[in-house]
């Protein structure tokens, strides 16, 4: 073995072996992206890493109450359900979020329950994928605070969030639903959120784009991986990256 | 056989084509997503329910924009998303390469920085300009002024309101955004920039080509020394 052939396979095993500890490394911190198409592997991973490295601990954006908008944009219609024409016309006042999964206390929130704990409020900007934004106040609870009362368990890494519409559901990794910003809202400019904004409960997630934002919130799935695509993410099946931030 | 002394070192071949093929990605997809929004606005804010700056008058991908056409074309957003991102990516690492080793080099200094920049002499390069026949050895003023624009002007500006428009840079780096106005302005520029861009390399493929299509590839693939043939 020549010296040149020897130097060029201890650089290409030096390189294997740094690739590996980086994606050793990569996975043990959280930066790997769970779902990614293999030809957009590459940059979903960069962004997402990239991401989840500088926002650790940032706060999305907040504004003053004179940027709220005043025509904030419904973009679609409430469900035509039955199920949820009938709490429709009831106020939601029997409206419930199960909470399942790995958590030791599996069961269902009320309305009233949800309103009893510490409220959050915050103005942030729902800003679309399509381009489009809009300022809003949103109260609720804290996401993470609903975890710790159904006594999420410490394996947990993901909560999906499902919407009472088949096929709308997302899912978050514990770095956003442990955000403190991350909220189960059930108001929205200082009162109910209106219908076409996802009432009653919407989970909204700022520092992601308004897609992560599923309105209509019935259930919530925690588990420590991912389900099957179509029992992640709804966007998924129309190609929609899983990760938002960008 | 490589060149002892091409015109383009191998970095900047290499760096060109990657940002080419990149370039060509972000705008068809940035075209793509533009068409489920076609409409632009400044400040904070812009949605369907507030006025617009302008409007490009195209049909729109999405139903609730009113556009004045009756048909509503296919979503492409979500591949047309991951592939912006991911040559934005790519056009992020060809720019510190070239970047880096521009500076290191003595690129930017020897081939780019004008020598003696005066009103006087941007108007004297400007008028044989038009009628461009042969080609010098190095660049002339029009082009060093063109290329450093681009390079530091256009391509910074252009990743930073990319940058901006994101909800979870922009919580890190708050400023990023609020220097521009705003998201929707940040997006505006972001638009603004790609028109820019684009003008650029349609003059830069007409001069390419008419300054002698065949040696300008040749020299910008191969590495064809400025003084073969």
């Amino acid at each position: 073995m020549s010296q040149s052939t020897r130097r060029a396979w201890l650089t290409a095993l030096a390189g294997t072996t740094g690739l590996a500890a980086a994606s050793r490394l990569a996975s043990q911190y959280g930066l790997i992206p769970p779902f990614t198409n293999s030809l957009y592997a590459p940059g979903e991973t960069l962004t997402y890493a990239a991401q989840r490295l500088i926002t650790a601990q940032s706060m999305a954006r907040e504004f003053s109450t004179s940027l709220i908008s005043s025509l904030p944009v419904a973009n679609g219609e409430p469900p035509n359900l039955p199920e949820y024409k009938k709490h429709q016309a009831t106020g939601f006042s029997d409206w419930q979020l199960q909470v399942e999964g790995l958590v030791d206390k599996p069961g269902t929130f009320s309305m009233s329950r949800l309103k009893s704990f510490p409220s959050n409020s915050q103005i942030t900007q729902l800003i679309c994928e399509e381009g489009w934004s809009y300022i809003a106040q949103w109260t609720g609870v804290r996401l993470s605070r609903v975890l710790e009362q159904a006594g999420m368990r410490p394996d947990a890494k993901y909560v999906t969030y499902h919407s009472i519409e088949p096929g709308w559901l997302d899912t978050i990794d514990m770095a956003e639903a442990l955000h403190p910003q991350t909220l189960v809202a059930y108001g929205m400019n200082g009162s109910s959120i209106p219908l076409g904004n996802g009432a009653p409960l919407r989970l909204r997630v700022p520092r992601q784009l308004g897609y992560k934002s599923i309105k209509y919130i019935h259930r919530l799935v925690v588990s420590d991986r991912l389900p099957e695509p179509n029992q992640a993410a709804g966007g998924l099946a129309f190609g929609y990256s899983w990760y938002a931030g960008i | 056989m490589p060149e002892a002394n091409p015109r383009h070192c191998v970095l900047v071949r290499v760096t060109h084509w990657l940002t080419t093929i990149a370039f060509f990605a972000l705008l068809v997809t940035g075209i793509e997503l533009v068409i489920s929004h076609p409409r632009f606005y400044w400040g904070e804010v812009g949605n369907v329910n507030t006025a617009s700056l302008f409007d490009i008058p195209i049909p729109s991908s999405r139903a609730g924009v009113k556009t004045g056409y009756d048909y509503v074309l296919p979503d492409q957003n979500g591949w047309s998303r991951s592939l912006h991102f991911e040559a934005a990516w790519l056009v992020v690492f060809a720019a510190l390469v070239y970047g880096i080793a521009g500076l290191i080099n003595g690129h930017f200094r020897k081939h780019l920085l004008p020598a003696n920049f005066s009103i006087a002499a941007l108007l004297q390069e400007i008028r044989p300009h038009m009628r461009p026949q042969s080609r010098s050895g190095s660049y002339n003023l029009l082009q060093q002024l063109a290329y450093l624009s681009v390079i530091f002007g256009l391509f910074p500006l252009m990743i930073w309101t990319g940058l901006a428009m994101s909800p979870a840079f922009t919580s890190a780096f708050p400023l990023a955004v609020t220097v521009f106005g705003g998201h929707q302005s940040a997006r505006t520029i972001h638009f603004f920039c790609t028109i820019a861009l684009v003008l650029f390399v349609l003059i830069h493929v007409v001069m390419v080509i008419r300054t002698g299509l065949k040696q300008n590839l040749l020299a910008m693939t191969a590495g064809e020394s400025r003084d073969t043939k």
